[in-house]
């Protein structure tokens, strides 16, 4: 057993938040274990990046740096990663519970005919190790641990449950590369295209502030007052489930049971009901506030902060109170 | 065209949790479900075939006894036949049991793709289907709201955290589904009476030839210590006044009281 290997997910050398909650939480993981905390970086020409990551706590680094590896493939990126922890043998190996996490830790864990522990919101280090993670799409919670048989462990974290590794500047790690024999070949899934959708807004599943909107925002053009909202407190958007039915808005915006789920500090409900389905997606921001006609709307019953009016009069005046405070801030 | 569909049942989604005094999840008078996400995988499977105007649906699953009302239910959307794996040695297993005995089934089987839901609605962890593609060792696409099938290859609209992507795999292969593949259609009168009398196959683990210590608890690699509910979230303060000035209010609130921003 040597170390706590966390999958630093790279995108032109630059790594998403979770990323560093994941060296966070590792770094106690490998404390409690008395092992070291590893990171490894997959992809093409990727040498300098594993700076912040040691400032992060990584002890070591592995650079798996191949052309195969210049996009992602569940192919190319399991392969490699599987035959990394075939010969370091780490207790544990960290992923992101995102798009890349949910598709990559499967199929490493089913290589390494493993156990994987997935979307997990805590750790309890009382008996054991146990993770915690939400079921029942978060109307219950699991402690879950691993058998004997599973070596290593695979856990996937939702982002936004941990805090952030505090980055210690000159904090350096061994840098050791990876030589992986994965070939063309060997990948069998063909990107044909890579369609960012960015809005120019942070990503719903990593912002701090989520705006979002319901049935009660009546129109897609009506969004556009969401984003105003949004783009002065640098949040994102999102919506419900029936705001994208009635196709006001793309699925990627859906927060819900069957759409993404966020945990940011603050989550503005505008029209929005509060389904049991929606609230799936939203109840563990630390934050809720909700604008709703109708004062008997379930969402006031999670909801931190209600104003209970129509959402056309109470949007563009938080818009404009926020510039105002933020200004003053500034 | 040869389409296997796995399907999970689940609680349906309206469901309020509670634990029972053992500190299991109560199921007492819950109502099952196809899990949505294997609906949306059902309801693409069945748009398969209609596009190709030949082929079979078979919708595979692995549960208990009543799990085969929601075999039944994908029957009635006009899927073919069914499968279901039952045995009680499996009770304690965890997706990598539940992967290995798909797995068995599906090596005996003809497909030329198969589908499945990006994740339970219960348990949530998104893992079985990749398993399965593993253990198949065909190739896999993830989250999946888009897929074109021409003979011998798909091409699959895959959703990533800031946009999507369009892979091109070979056939036979498996995919998982997103919201946005496929709206699921009501089965019709019609439908549902057919469905009664359309095969499904009961398997047992002898049947298939997995040994007992394979799979439930003993060939788990996770393991359940302990459920919990969540802390409920309380009411909180309902800001009144005319509208402009609520919106002062409640942004002075997450100022300075609450500190969000």
């Amino acid at each position: 057993m040597a170390g706590i290997l966390v999958f630093a997910d790279q995108k032109n050398g630059k790594f998403r938040q979770v990323i560093f909650e994941m060296l966070g939480e590792g770094k106690k993981i490998a404390k409690h274990q008395g092992e070291e905390l590893h990171a490894v970086v997959m992809g093409k020409d990727i040498g300098e990046c594993s700076v912040s990551l040691a400032e992060a706590g990584a002890v070591k680094v592995y650079l798996i740096d191949n052309a195969q590896l210049e996009t992602y493939t569940t192919d190319g990126f399991s392969k490699a990663l599987a035959e990394l922890i075939n010969q370091e043998k780490p207790s544990l190996v960290l992923m992101a519970h995102n798009a890349v996490g949910k598709d990559l830790a499967p199929a490493v864990a089913q290589k390494l005919e493993t156990g994987q522990i997935s979307d997990v919101i805590g750790i309890d280090f009382e008996n054991g190790v146990r993770f915690k993670r939400p079921i029942y799409a978060g109307k219950a919670l699991a402690f879950v641990s691993f058998t004997g048989a599973a070596s290593p462990g695979i856990v996937t974290f939702r982002p936004k449950f941990f805090e952030p590794a505090v980055r210690q500047a000159g904090q350096t790690a061994q840098v050791v590369s990876f030589a992986t024999g994965v070939s063309a070949s060997d990948i069998r899934q063909i990107v044909r295209d890579v369609i960012s959708k960015a809005s120019g807004r942070v990503e719903l599943t990593e912002a701090d502030i989520v705006v979002s909107g319901g049935r009660g925002m009546k129109s897609g053009e009506n969004f556009k007052i969401l984003g105003e909202l949004a783009d002065v407190l640098g949040a994102a958007v999102g919506a419900t489930r029936a705001a994208v039915d009635e196709g006001w808005i793309e699925t990627q915006y859906q927060v819900g049971q069957t759409g993404k789920v966020v945990s940011p500090t603050l989550y503005i409900a505008c029209g929005i009901s509060g389904a049991i389905q929606h609230l799936a997606g939203m109840s563990s921001s630390k934050y809720i506030v909700a604008i709703n006609k109708d004062p008997e709307a379930e969402i006031f019953k999670v909801a931190d902060y209600g104003i209970v009016a129509d959402l056309f009069e109470v949007i563009p005046a938080l818009t404009q109170e926020f510039k105002n405070v933020l200004s003053q801030r500034a | 065209m040869k389409i296997v569909v796995l399907m999970k049942q689940t609680f349906d989604t309206e469901t309020r949790i509670a634990l029972d005094s053992k500190g299991d999840i109560d199921s007492t008078g819950v109502n099952y479900v196809v899990n949505p996400y294997c609906e949306f995988a059902v309801e693409e499977a069945l748009r398969i075939k209609e596009q190709f105007g030949a082929g079979e649906v078979v919708v595979v699953s692995v549960g208990p006894d009543r799990a085969e009302s929601a075999i039944r239910k994908c029957l009635a959307m006009g899927a073919d036949s069914g499968v279901l794996i039952d045995d009680p040695a499996l009770k304690g297993g965890d997706e990598y049991t539940t992967a290995l005995v798909l797995a068995r089934v599906l090596e005996g089987m003809e497909y030329d793709l198969i589908l499945g839901g990006l994740q339970a609605v219960d348990d949530g962890s998104a893992q079985v289907g990749s398993r399965v593609a593993e253990l198949l060792n065909i190739p896999q696409v993830t989250i999946v709201t888009k897929l074109e099938i021409s003979p011998g290859k798909a091409v699959a609209t895959r959703e990533i955290d800031d946009g999507m992507e369009i892979i091109e795999v070979p056939l036979p292969a498996l995919f998982t589904a997103q919201q946005g593949l496929a709206e699921p259609r009501y089965p019709s009168m019609k439908g549902i009476m057919q469905a009664k009398k359309k095969p499904v196959q009961r398997l047992t683990l002898a049947d298939i030839g997995i040994f007992v210590d394979q799979v439930g608890a003993g060939g788990a690699r996770v393991k359940l210590e302990t459920l919990d509910l969540p802390e409920l979230r309380k009411a909180g303060k309902i800001v009144g006044g005319e509208p402009g000035d609520a919106a002062i209010e409640v942004v002075r609130l997450l100022c300075t009281e609450a500190k969000a921003v």
